[in-house]
């Protein structure tokens, strides 16, 4: 891991400018979404649990969500200086850890995180250039502000750059 | 009633909740090993989420989780977290293999392993059960290999729909003298571990 790096935990989110790292272990069925300007170099990474808000009884953590979680981090950035033409996104996670014989809610929370998180993108008008979701095994992401990479590392099926 | 206002005295009884189950699981565990099995004093967490990651030392570590949904007067979670070497080690007596042989994950050794959680867990509630004479009951269990900090976020999650806080009861299972077998973690939702407390005349 990066000395300079700065760690998301779950239901957080961060933004730094260039140089900067963004890292967030662990992921399983959360959501962990990278923003990223190309001309400033800014970037910002948000680690959802779940997908709606007014889903939720408690949903004072914007952080916790998808819809409030992705666009406050938005805002965040536009706050300090960039262009909302030029941010991009990444996102991975949404894994089903445990898989139960009958399919209750719970059980298919990583997909759900991972619909609302590509419609709340798509409203934002940010465009996902990669990502790496679904599947049953953890995530641990780290977000690099030089180019905008993310590294997937995962035990059982490697590490590898979307 | 929010989390923040449980004081020293209900915690203790958590704990002592914690004791009691751990206690009737590890003697079950015993049993089923044939060999000592002791526990130490129960844990309770309170955690935000961004803490939930780290509760056994590192997200990353890869770790064997058994996983059960808590059915009836309480509701939750159980989750028996194993380093892999404690689950090999498991297997390895359940089946009458040499201790130091390495273990394949197929399905007779997950299913041994699943088994072990179930006998824990099912030891676990109903001694809670009997104690406060409320009807808990466990489901089946779901199995999984993988980092601790996306195994420990599962039940954090689907708790986190109604709070911003868990409470985590753990209580750490230890072969013989110093072998560390697992982890037992009960995690209630905000409703039931009041009414643990309610039924045991703790509230007042």
């Amino acid at each position: 891991m990066a000395e300079n790096s700065i760690k998301v935990g779950m239901a957080d989110l961060k933004q730094t400018h260039h140089p900067g790292v963004l890292v967030t272990l662990g992921l399983g069925s959360c959501v962990g979404i990278m923003l990223y300007d190309r001309k400033t170099k800014n970037i910002g990474l948000a680690h959802i649990m779940l997908p709606w808000s007014h889903q939720a009884k408690n949903n004072t953590n914007k952080a916790k969500f998808a819809d409030t979680g992705i666009r406050q981090l938005c805002e965040l950035m536009l706050e300090s200086g960039c262009r909302k033409g030029s941010i991009i996104a990444k996102i991975a996670g949404g894994a089903q850890m445990f898989s139960f014989s009958q399919g209750s809610d719970t059980i298919r929370i990583g997909q759900r995180n991972v619909e609302a998180t590509r419609e709340v993108l798509r409203e934002l008008g940010i465009p996902i250039v990669s990502d790496d979701t679904g599947g049953n095994y953890g995530r641990t992401i780290e977000c690099y502000s030089d180019d905008g990479r993310m590294m997937v590392r995962t035990i059982g099926y490697g590490v590898h750059y979307i | 009633m929010d989390i923040s206002l449980l004081n020293a005295f209900h915690l203790d009884i958590l704990k002592e909740i914690g004791n009691i189950g751990a206690g009737n699981a590890a003697t079950a565990l015993a049993k089923l090993l044939d060999k000592k099995v002791d526990m130490k004093v129960p844990q309770i967490r309170i955690m935000g989420f961004s803490d939930v990651n780290e509760v056994l030392g590192g997200a990353e570590t890869p770790v064997v989780g058994i996983l059960l949904e808590v059915l009836g007067d309480i509701t939750g979670y159980i989750l028996f977290v194993l380093e892999q070497d404690a689950a090999c080690f498991l297997v390895n007596i359940l089946m009458g293999n040499p201790i130091n042989q390495e273990m394949e994950y197929n399905e007779i050794t997950l299913s041994a392993l699943k088994e072990v959680g179930n006998i824990l867990t099912g030891s676990y509630l109903s001694a809670l059960s009997t104690l406060t004479g409320l009807r808990i009951m466990p489901d089946v269990p779901a199995l999984a290999i993988d980092m601790a900090g996306a195994i420990l976020s599962v039940p954090a999650i689907e708790l986190g729909k109604t709070t911003d806080t868990v409470l985590y009861i753990e209580t750490e299972f230890i072969q013989g003298t110093d072998k560390v077998i697992g982890d037992f973690f009960l995690v209630p939702d905000a409703d039931s571990y009041i009414r643990l407390l309610n039924t045991l005349g703790a509230m007042c």
